[in-house]
């Protein structure tokens, strides 16, 4: 693993635990994390639970543990801020050892999400988010202020959700609440465990989305804990594949674990599909989208007409009054329509945004009898539509990409490998490991 | 004489017991509750204390209120002294154990997310796990002073104050003319309390659970 030599010349990611109160104007940026020889003993019982983990997480980076039940991820997520105190090794935070601080203070400043949010029932939503920054001490009108960015921020109305009680609210908005409290007094470092563990897949679905583009714009250093390997790859950065004890079976990007496991635990883990679970990492950003003829709804009906039958292709997308997708006309169909949009055409069953997943895309190409979905933006607004053939050619060049990478790796550890072979029987017998 | 021109005659003198029985049983709750809370928070994260603060709290209770007021008459006299002591030992078992459940009831998830945002320990009792536990423990302060209510009639026993007087005056004059409604008047003057008092729990569970919690 590098030194993180890039974050080190940044002074904000450097910054070192500045008063939290000023943490706020100092960037919206993440902090380093070093775990050394990281450990936890019970009492007791003679495994440790936790195992002499060593990892380097960089700052803005999301981290994902991933592992089996009682692996100790949650146990090692606990022990960066302390909530369980480690028996043996060093946390470092933005390269200050946080190891034997104030556990209070160092609390502060690491956002910490739980499952089922954790939020408090008697106070209000608002009442909720503000109690970090009030225990460090904010004036008053910069909480107020913050409440209402933070909301906005997950997506909730300030004015229709400022004074709701927890139990007023959804499975899906308790947990972007939580989210909200984390972050609301700005801390480096995120830690989440198992957030979206008690949603139904819908609302876990739109979270993990809105957790990408909340970090898109924010920075923050993220380690997250889940069992869903899926939800690992959708959102890492890198994934940390833990077995027992916390032991560390590969860390590494998503692309490389599934394309390269290191051992049969981790390909264990990842299971099958792995091809299918390619198309999670690849996101409609990432591919071409292709302009496609539009008509308004309120575009006079010789325009559409004409539009049809000029157009290269024997379809086209009506939108609504707000820009976005709402039926496809084929020219059939306005033949019979007579005069009037309102029965011609199919409706639009299903968009996806630039930041769905491929897999997403594929999903909703594949059920939608056209063999094309189209691309809404942040408001619904069309922005162009994505076709199997464009999923199809990606796909493949993707798979085809990660089989030459995989290659590279596999030849670089097989010369690793002879030259620590080589070494040893010059050396006299394991002396010499650099 | 019947019941309402007894009444009727003495009004100022059932008025002055009942004053004072309700007040005797308001100070001696206040300690109770302070007292029982306190313990409360003493003893519910370890198992046998907890469990060792309801045990003797309710052997307390187990003691006959005569005999109570009788031991301590020889100890700290006549009066309001051995009232206000008997009183708010009676008056802790519910609200000890009540503050215990509450507290330990309190979901440990919140307990940890608390911990997790860095409250400290005295803000972590005092901002979540005592209002959390507040429903049950108002409910033990409920129950405790009707409890009280009736013990307190006992005070008389011991020169306390009260409308127990009424009662231990009608039945040292049985037989009399107004025996019986010297009781019954001493009696029903102390359900009425009881049911003011209730009243204002009510009202008070009203003005202090915090929305987000009520049932």
């Amino acid at each position: 693993m590098s030194e993180t030599p890039g974050t080190a010349t940044d002074p904000r990611a450097t910054g070192e635990p500045v008063p939290a109160g000023a943490a706020a104007d100092h960037g919206k940026t993440g902090a380093t994390i070093e775990l050394e020889n990281l450990t936890k003993r019970y009492p007791g019982s003679a495994a440790p639970a936790v195992d002499n983990v060593n990892m380097e997480i960089k700052a803005g980076e999301i981290v994902i543990f991933v592992g089996p039940s009682g692996c100790g991820k949650s146990t090692t997520l606990k022990m960066i801020n302390r909530l369980i105190e480690p028996t043996g090794g060093r946390i470092r935070i933005a390269g200050e050892d946080v190891t034997h601080m104030d556990p209070v203070k160092l609390r502060r400043k690491i956002g910490y999400a739980i499952q089922a949010s954790g939020l408090f029932p008697h106070m209000t939503v608002a009442q909720n988010i503000a109690l970090v920054p009030k225990m460090v001490g904010w004036p008053k009108s910069k909480i107020d202020a913050r409440v209402e960015e933070m909301l906005d921020l997950v997506g909730l109305d300030p004015g229709e959700f400022h004074g709701r009680y927890p139990r007023q609210l959804s499975g899906g908005q308790q947990q972007r609440v939580g989210v909200a409290r984390a972050l609301a007094a700005d801390p480096p470092v995120l830690l989440m465990d198992e957030p979206f563990g008690a949603v139904d897949p819908i609302t876990r679905d739109h979270l993990q989305d809105e957790l990408i583009r909340l970090q898109r714009e924010l920075h923050k250093t993220i380690v997250f804990v889940t069992h869903d390997f899926d939800e690992a790859i959708k959102l890492g950065d890198r994934i940390a594949v833990l077995r027992e004890r916390s032991r560390i079976a590969q860390f590494d990007t998503p692309e490389a674990i599934l394309t390269n496991p290191a051992d049969d635990f981790v390909s264990g883990f990842v299971g099958a599909g792995a091809a299918l679970k390619r198309l999670n990492l690849t996101r409609v950003r990432d591919v071409e989208i292709t302009d496609y003829p539009t008509v308004k709804i309120d575009d006079p009906l010789q325009d559409v007409f004409d539009k049809l039958r000029s157009g290269s292709t024997n379809e086209i997308l009506l939108l609504d009054k707000r820009g976005r997708p709402y039926k496809w006309l084929r020219r059939g169909d306005l033949m019979r329509a007579k005069g009037s949009l309102a029965r011609a055409g199919t409706l639009v069953a299903d968009t996806v945004t630039r930041d769905a997943t491929l897999r997403d895309a594929l999903e909703a190409v594949l059920t939608d009898n056209t063999g094309r979905v189209a691309v809404t933006g942040r408001r619904g607004e069309y922005e162009g539509v994505v076709d199997m053939e464009t999923l199809m050619n990606s796909v493949h060049e993707l798979l085809e990409a990660d089989r030459l990478d995989a290659i590279e790796h596999q030849h670089q550890l097989e010369e690793a490998r002879a030259d620590q072979t080589h070494a040893d029987q010059e050396g006299d017998g394991g002396g010499a490991r650099a | 004489m019947n019941f309402w021109d007894f009444v009727r005659s003495t009004h100022e003198q059932l008025l002055t017991d009942a004053y004072q029985h309700a007040s005797a049983v308001f100070q001696c709750m206040v300690v109770a509750t302070v007292l029982g809370v306190l313990i409360g928070v003493a003893t519910y994260r370890s198992e046998w204390a907890g469990n060792l603060a309801t045990l003797t709290t309710s052997t307390i209770l187990t003691i006959p209120s005569l005999a109570m007021i009788g031991l301590l008459i020889p100890v700290v006299g006549l009066g309001v002294a051995p009232t206000v002591i008997a009183l708010t030992l009676y008056g802790l078992l519910p609200i000890v154990r009540n503050s215990i459940v509450g507290l330990r009831g309190v979901d440990p998830t919140l307990v940890d997310a608390a911990k997790g945002i860095g409250m400290s320990r005295v803000a972590r009792l005092l901002r979540i796990e005592l209002p959390l536990a507040w429903p049950p423990i108002l409910t033990g302060i409920r129950v405790s002073t009707q409890m009280l209510m009736g013990i307190a009639a006992i005070a008389a026993y011991a020169s306390g104050p009260g409308l127990g007087n009424e009662i231990f005056r009608g039945i040292a004059s049985l037989g009399s003319a107004n025996a019986l409604n010297q009781v019954l008047a001493g009696t029903l003057g102390i359900i009425v309390l009881a049911l003011l008092f209730d009243a204002a729990y009510v009202l008070i569970g009203r003005l202090t659970i915090p929305r987000g919690i009520r049932v």
